[in-house]
């Protein structure tokens, strides 16, 4: 059985024909061919498939591609404009948040939603918000400063 | 050419790293990136048993499922793939290596053994036709503690080792019956590294492209080392090395368990070879717990002898280290090579023996894992240095400092017979306990304790072997390849430089190092520097990146290409300033006439001249470009001292990690930025091993903790600022005097915190806890004692 669905990624709409136990990662990954997003589990802890769904993070790993019928992704291919980082972006370059790089898309999202939510968190907030997310090389410290730095330059408005 | 002169150091400068843009925007290629036309999928079918016969394997009713293409077993593979060859055969230890196919032939060894492959036309369609396998097995008794697989009894995993015993090591330096029958006091203790889980966050991963009209392979792999893969897999599939490349795209981590030659690897080949298609084999997180290397898993029974005012006057040590079923690649030298020898760790040990048993058990491979035997090593003298103390009543940090060798410059002669290369441990120990005020914090410990708070303070000292190795050493050790690496530095006309390296960096930034290290050695810009690693056809040979060894051996390859280069330019300049090159000076990317700092050409004019070569001296070959091939005459000894302070809660056993302090001497720090990011990330993956990772097996061998949900990688709220601080001791044979930094922070961090839960519990007279120290744990250790009392 496969069931039509529109989903919008990072700005343009993609129709397609998928199979309804198709999880939206492998949607982004093998069908659109984004393969910014990444999977470090199966079991949805460790957080690299993290991507924006209407604004809000979600681990993609934990929502079928038929679920997200009609709504709009952002990856990790769609922060930057015209290859200018974004402030998020820039911050963990800056910082050092990132070695391998497998987790931080995201990292970077995880980022996103705990400054959407908390403009101005506290260190112990950001580590507390990025629970969902694991990262093996920087120990977090960098990935912390990072956001305190984004969070900073944002000035509240991420 | 008008370029100005450089002059301002980017040695030493913490620059933004250029590999993160690419990393930041999801361009970077990892292989499970890798699409290629007509591409299929593989999926293994593995043991779900930790020992059987298999008595009956049916892939009928698999090969007919929708999208399969084909189902391969050990029946197809046998007569293509050879064994995967074990590459280090450490001698003098009865080493016996036993058959490891790439798939099962009849016996499976660990839950996890692989035993079928399914190629399909899309990944969902191999894993659907992998539940149409039908396999019958008769199960065996399986063993996977790594003594008791001794004993007389335990079942037998190979033929060629009995007694499961894969090999017997002995280290031994000074008199250590003397030492022991005469000292004044001996601690022992029994210390469990327990089996470890690596948990690169990339999975491993292949994508084999075979192309049968030429016979030619592209391998990209998820690896640590693509040019030993290229010539494992010319063994193990018998394609000729030259017509094998393997790409190791942007690897998402490693730890050690991307060294390995794997199964799965050569597996995901054959169909390649047999389909004349691409395939792509991508393992998930639980097979990879599975099917990936694993780390430590020591027992080990430590005796340590000494004076009553606490002067160390042997060790003495059995351990037996698991190799699980098969010997992977580099395994048999870990506990041994890089673990026995550093047992002296930056202490005056005048006598030691250790007997090491690497034995065969019921369970996944066991290979390096960041540190590799070191910090085996440093977590049992430091432990055991506690102990003393304890023991003879004296602060464990004076212990520490009665034994520590002192300041050396150019050569320190231990008693298992290396020699390291420039130390101060003092300093870095005297560095640490500063930084903490340690008096200070022990008088507030005795405070709190009257109050019922339960500080404890734990304190180690390391000494690690890096920059792996002189080749002669790699050979006398049984190390069955060199250790050098090797550089090619290639200006172009315009002055822009291309950097093309044999080791493969896989986050730890040395795209950013190098390129600082050639910037300052030629007087260019940094930006003006493009290093290219990772793909064997347009890299020179490298032996991988582990072993903190990149910067340590890579970084002094490229920085001896960049003299020869500037050797070149020197005579090239004289030649065109028509001046003799005695009478040639450099500084900063210019050469000029002594005196006479107008007469000059940049480096730049210099690349430019040298490529079109219109005037060259006599005999001089055009081009401006340089390759070396860098054999170290020693390895190099980083060190340094750590403290960490906990606060345990007696009524649950839970552990507050309140601070951590690090003091970590790589030598001259390229990249600062860098350097710290190594320490934080080592520093935290050996706090996991202390508080929260085991790899736990059930007695039938089922692996328990077989995926993220089970295995407890650190997080982010779980742990404290680490504090890192660096003294500067450059190593005296090392053109840049640079160490390594990447295994620094695991190697000491475990027996850090371990001794600082202890030393909390104090009161309660707890000796010893089974790592990883998990509230349970800890709460009944205190029990127990109460109810002792």
């Amino acid at each position: 059985m496969t069931l039509p669905v529109t989903i919008t990624v990072n700005g343009r709409p993609h129709e397609r024909v998928v199979e309804p136990r198709l999880l939206l990662v492998h949607f982004l990954r093998d069908v659109v061919g984004l393969t910014g997003t990444k999977i470090g589990c199966d079991t949805s802890q460790c957080g690299s498939c993290t991507v924006l769904l209407d604004g809000t993070a979600i681990k993609s790993c934990t929502c079928l591609a038929v679920q997200a019928d009609g709504s709009s992704i952002t990856t990790i291919e769609g922060l930057a404009t015209e290859g200018r980082l974004n402030a998020l972006q820039d911050a963990f370059w800056s910082k050092h948040g990132l070695q391998c790089g497998f987790c931080t898309p995201g990292m970077v999202f995880a980022a996103h939603e705990l400054l959407r939510v908390h403009p101005q968190p506290s260190a112990e907030e950001i580590r507390h918000g990025l629970e969902g997310n694991m990262c093996r090389c920087t120990g977090y410290q960098n990935i912390v400063r990072a956001i305190e730095h984004a969070a900073a330059s944002l000035g509240g408005n991420a | 050419m008008t370029t100005p002169p450089r002059t301002a150091r980017v040695f030493g400068s913490g620059i933004r790293r250029r590999e993160d843009p690419r990393l930041l925007t999801g361009t970077a290629r990892y292989t499970d990136d890798v699409v290629l036309p007509g591409m299929v999928y593989a999926a293994m079918l593995r043991s779900p048993h930790a020992h059987a016969r298999i008595t009956r394997l049916d892939t009928s009713r698999a090969k007919e499922a929708p999208g399969v293409v084909a189902v391969f077993t050990a029946a197809d593979t046998e007569s293509v793939l050879k064994p995967i060859p074990c590459l280090w055969l450490v001698p003098g230890s009865d080493l016996k290596t036993s058959p490891y196919l790439p798939l099962a032939k009849d016996i499976v060894r660990y839950v996890g053994d692989a035993v079928a492959v399914v190629v399909a036309e899309a990944s969902y369609q191999a894993y659907d036709a992998l539940e149409l396998i039908e396999v019958d097995y008769e199960t065996l008794q399986a063993v996977v503690d790594p003594e008791k697989t001794t004993h007389d009894g335990a079942p037998q995993l190979h033929a060629e080792a009995p007694g499961n015993v894969a090999f017997h090591w002995v280290v031994e330096g000074g008199d250590v019956e003397a030492a022991f029958s005469s000292a004044e006091v001996v601690v022992r203790e029994r210390i469990i590294q327990q089996r470890l889980l690596p948990t690169a966050m990339e999975t491993r991963s292949a994508v084999a492209q075979y192309v049968p009209a030429t016979g030619e392979l592209t391998l990209w792999n998820t690896t640590q080392n693509p040019h030993i893969v290229r010539f494992a897999c010319s063994v193990v599939t018998g394609i000729p090395e030259d017509r094998l490349r393997v790409i190791a795209p942007e690897v998402g981590g490693g730890f050690g368990s991307k060294i390995a030659q794997y199964p799965g690897d050569f597996v995901t080949v054959f169909c390649s070879m047999k389909l004349g298609l691409p395939v792509k084999w991508t393992e998930t997180r639980s097979e990879n717990y599975q099917a990936t290397t694993h780390g430590r898993d020591h027992v080990q029974d430590v005796e340590l002898a000494a004076t009553r005012d606490g002067q160390i006057t042997g060790l003495r040590c059995k351990v037996w280290a698991a190799m699980g079923a098969y010997l992977s690649t580099a395994a048999p030298g870990i506990p041994t090579i890089l673990h026995g020898l550093m047992l002296s760790g930056p202490y005056r040990i005048p006598a030691l023996r250790e007997d090491v048993y690497g034995v065969y058990t019921n369970a996944t491979p066991v290979e390096a894992y960041r540190g590799a035997g070191r910090p085996e090593a440093t977590f049992m003298l430091e432990r055991m240095i506690d102990r003393l103390a304890d023991e003879i009543g004296i602060d464990p940090v004076d212990v520490r400092k009665k034994n520590l060798i002192p300041p050396f410059e150019n050569g320190f002669d231990v008693v298992t017979g290396l020699k390291y290369d420039s130390g101060n441990y003092v300093g870095a120990l005297d560095k640490a306990l500063a930084q903490v005020e340690y008096r200070t914090l022990r008088a507030e410990q005795a405070r709190l304790r009257e109050q019922g708070r339960y500080i404890g303070i734990g304190v180690s000292t390391y000494v690690e072997i890096c920059g792996l190795g002189p080749s002669q050493v790699a050979g006398a050790v049984g190390f069955q390849g060199g250790l050098w690496e090797s550089a090619i530095v290639r200006f172009h006309p315009t002055g822009k430089v291309n950097v093309f390296i044999g080791a493969s960096p896989h986050g730890q930034g040395e795209e950013t190092t190098f390129a600082q290290i050639v910037a300052d050695e030629l007087g260019v810009e940094v930006t003006d520097v493009k290093v290219v690693h990772g793909d064997t056809d347009n890299t020179p040979m490298g032996w991988g990146t582990y072993g903190s060894r990149t910067t340590a051996v890579g970084g002094a390859a490229l920085a001896v290409a960049t003299r020869k280069i500037k050797d070149k330019a020197m005579l090239l300049a004289g030649h065109l300033l028509e001046a003799a090159v005695e009478d040639i000076e450099y500084e900063g990317g210019r050469f000029f006439v002594k005196g006479m700092p107008d007469r000059a050409k940049t480096i730049q004019d210099i690349a430019l001249l040298a490529n079109v070569a219109w005037n060259l001296p006599d005999g001089m070959e055009a081009g401006l470009e340089a390759t070396t091939f860098y054999d170290p005459p020693n390895f190099t000894y980083p060190f340094g001292a750590h403290v960490a302070v906990v606060e345990v809660e007696p009524d649950t056993g839970r552990i507050d990690l309140k601070r951590y302090v690090a003091v970590d001497d790589c030598g001259p720090q390229i990249n600062p930025v860098i350097v710290e990011g190594q320490v934080h990330g080592g520093v935290v993956q050996g706090i996991g091993q202390a508080l929260w990772e085991e790899a736990v097996y059930d007695d039938s061998g089922q692996l328990l903790t077989g995926s993220l949900t089970d295995y407890a990688i650190p997080r982010a709220d779980q742990l404290p600022e680490i504090e890192v601080l660096s003294t500067v001791t450059p190593s005296p044979h090392h053109p840049l005097g640079v160490k390594g930094i990447g295994e620094a922070g695991t190697i000491s961090s475990t027996c850090t915190v371990y001794n600082a839960v202890i030393d909390a519990l104090e009161p309660f007279k707890v000796a010893s806890i089974r790592m990883p120290l998990t509230p349970e744990r800890v709460w009944r250790a205190i029990q127990s004692s109460r109810e002792g009392a």
